[in-house]
């Protein structure tokens, strides 16, 4: 693996952790109710938090002195290189329950094998945050089942939502080559081999809520290798980078 | 806090509210700094002061999430945009042990969101103010918190028990928001011009908006010296607004910023500042509410509301799902 | 309570190993499992606690504050409750 693929996997793992953080934070002081709000706000501080870690470790590794926030406020949508779910808006509270649901499930898988990973910086990171990742899952899966197993409104949101979302789950089992390089060094995952278990676990999760596995007939790809994004990672962007945009180079 | 439906039978009701015998043991033990748990009988006017003060301060928290909310996503850095979801986070949290606090006077804190949504409750008026700049963000932790913090000193020592205790943990968990303030407010007054500009305006608009959050001049207080005999408010709004000035004027000077009153200066004598006349024709009109964002607060906290039913009742649903299947297993 | 209303849960977290559970406050949760992650989020946001219990409030029983002296004054007398009661040789260590 060269160094520039090195950086690209550690912005992956950054930028995943910034956009849905970025995304989450959106929610604080709209949530359905005040408990919520402080539990979608301690995903979201997990989430800043780890991108702050990974950004800095992809800065460090690329050597070309930029720190977490030359790389958060710096990059446009073409070099961020997280995956597609994670950009998706937070629409009404299943469709944030849904996109988390299904990245947190592989998230786990993730960052349970990089705590074996040959970078070690990575590999601490790692031990801090999937004791964190660990309760994100529980959280967004005891929702999912509240939310499957609720009302009829909330059964009919949530099958409309994981429908909506369901597209964007391919992307993470798809091994382009800087995934591939990073599993031959021992680095990360090998990404397709996490498939399976991922399958049982969100079957698990989906029998407990009384859902079906939805039959989807599209899946997109495109964030994570050539930031080919949608079109909202351009607008959050818009707001994340607004200061250091308008006022380059300052101290803050 | 706590204890809430302990009280449902407790002797706060208000058939007893008005028994002479008990009312002074009642004032006599409040007198001597006892402390009044929910369960205590109480004279019904000392509880309905209670549930609408920490209502209303209930409320201001949970308001109060949605000016600094306005720059979460925004915010210069990401160090920055942590610790400002944090303190939002924390005033969530405070919220919540304040909605409990007045919940063990046997209001729900269904009923005291009702009365915020239908305007029938007070929030602090300084969150009707906007948050035009990023200044506004430290401005806020150092002068709206910092003014926060001189009256919740103080009202830890309050008589009524979980109020008391709520406050105790606001406190120590509030020290680092007027800190992050001032930090944050320091990095933009020793910065570009740009950002002293930013800082100047912010303070020019914030400063006399946080002497109003001590509420109006004793003179205009009629409530005052009852709810100090009952030690429900340990100190005059205008000691613990001058409290403030004393306070803040100097951290201001080492800013190197300047406060929007001519009239303000050091009064040996007195040993204080002096200062100038608050405009009390605009403290009325915000908390009547005329001010910039007063609807837009109400709204966003309806529609939060509004949009979460859905959710909350899902929830409910479920929870008697799967009881009555506990249920079933059990008798088969 | 309409359908959209959480009901009441107290609160009960142990700082650390060695300690009792100590009462914390309250919040809203619509069960118990969700009751456990709101008190998790709510109340050891700062690293506090290592043990959470959760009761719902509807379910404890209170003695009335007015029963206080039948429940509690005859303690006063029983004298023989308190370690000070006892005269023990200044010598022997470990009472």
């Amino acid at each position: 693996m060269n160094q520039d693929q090195h950086v690209d996997y550690l912005l992956r793992l950054g930028d995943n952790a910034l956009i849905l953080g970025h995304r989450l934070s959106e929610w604080c002081g709209h949530a359905p109710i005040l408990e919520e709000d402080i539990a979608l706000t301690n995903v979201a501080l997990d989430l800043i938090g780890q991108a702050r870690m990974l950004l800095t470790q992809a800065g460090a590794v690329e050597g070309k002195g930029r720190d977490e926030d030359a790389l958060a406020f710096g990059r446009d949508v073409l070099d961020w290189r997280n995956v597609l779910l994670v950009e998706q808006p937070n629409g009404d509270f299943a469709d944030t329950i849904a996109r988390q649901f299904l990245f947190d499930i592989w998230n786990h898988q993730v960052f349970s094998t990089l705590l074996g990973s040959t970078d070690a910086e990575l590999a601490a990171i790692a031990a801090k945050a999937v004791k964190e990742i660990a309760y994100h899952k529980r959280h967004s899966s005891e929702w999912l089942i509240r939310l499957g197993d609720g009302t009829e409104e909330s059964r009919a949101r949530m099958i409309r939502a994981l429908d909506v979302h369901w597209g964007f789950v391919e992307e993470l089992f798809t091994p382009d080559a800087v995934d591939q390089a990073a599993f031959e060094a021992g680095i990360g995952p090998d990404l397709a081999a996490l498939r399976p278990e991922w399958d049982a676990a969100v079957a698990a999760v989906l029998d407990e809520a009384g859902l079906e596995r939805p039959e989807v007939g599209w899946a997109v790809h495109g964030g994570k290798t050539d930031g080919h994004h949608s079109e909202h990672l351009g607008f959050i962007l818009a707001e994340l980078q607004f200061m250091q945009r308008a006022y380059p180079g300052l101290a803050w | 806090m706590s204890d809430a439906t302990l009280d449902s039978k407790g002797g706060a009701g208000p058939a007893v509210a008005d028994d002479p015998k008990r009312r002074a043991a009642f004032d006599a033990r409040v007198a001597a700094e006892g402390k009044v748990e929910p369960r205590d009988w109480m004279p019904e006017q000392y509880r309905k002061t209670l549930i609408r003060q920490i209502s209303q301060h209930a409320h201001s928290e949970y308001v109060g999430m949605l000016p600094e909310g306005n720059w979460v996503t925004r915010a210069p850095t990401l160090r920055r945009k942590a610790v400002l979801l944090a303190k939002i986070q924390d005033e969530a949290g405070h919220a919540l042990y304040l909605y409990g606090a007045a919940e063990t006077m046997g209001v729900s804190r269904a009923e005291m969101l009702d009365a915020l949504h239908e305007g029938k409750a007070k929030y602090s008026s300084i969150f009707n103010y906007p948050t035009l700049t990023w200044a506004d963000v430290a401005a806020i932790g150092w002068l709206v918190d910092g003014a926060a913090i001189v009256n919740q000193v103080a009202l830890q020592r309050c008589s009524y028990g979980p109020y008391a205790r709520a406050m105790v943990r606001i406190c120590k968990e509030e020290s680092f928001h007027q800190r992050q303030g001032y930090e944050a407010m320091m990095a933009l007054a020793q910065g570009s011009p740009d950002q002293k500009k930013m800082a100047q305006d912010s303070l020019n608009r914030w400063w006399w908006p946080s002497l109003m959050m001590f509420g109006p001049s004793d003179r205009d207080s009629p409530h005052s010296a009852q709810n100090m005999a009952w030690k429900i408010k340990r100190e005059s709004n205008d000691d613990l607004r001058q409290r403030f000035v004393d306070m803040t004027v100097p951290q201001a000077d080492y800013l190197g910023l300047t406060m929007p009153d001519p009239d303000l200066k050091w009064n040996e004598e007195r040993g204080h500042y002096d200062f100038g006349e608050i405009d009390w024709d605009e403290f009325w009109r915000v908390v009547k509410g005329n001010g910039v964002c007063n609807r837009e607060r109400l709204q966003a906290r309806r529609d939060a509301h509004d949009k979460g039913a859905w959710v909350r009742e899902a929830a409910v649903a479920h929870a008697e799902k799967r009881a009555a299947r506990s249920l079933a297993q059990a008798a088969e | 309570m309409a359908s959209s209303d959480w009901p009441l849960w107290e609160v009960f977290v142990r700082s650390r190993a060695g300690l009792n559970h100590k009462h914390c406050g309250s919040l809203h949760a619509p069960d118990a499992e969700m009751a456990i992650q709101n008190a998790r989020d709510v109340y050891t946001r700062r690293g506090e606690g290592v043990s959470i219990w959760v009761v719902k409030s509807s379910e404890i029983t209170a003695a009335d504050p007015d029963d206080k002296d039948q429940l509690y004054d005859p303690a006063d007398t029983k004298v023989y409750r308190h370690p000070t009661f006892y005269t023990v040789p200044d010598e022997v260590d470990h009472l």
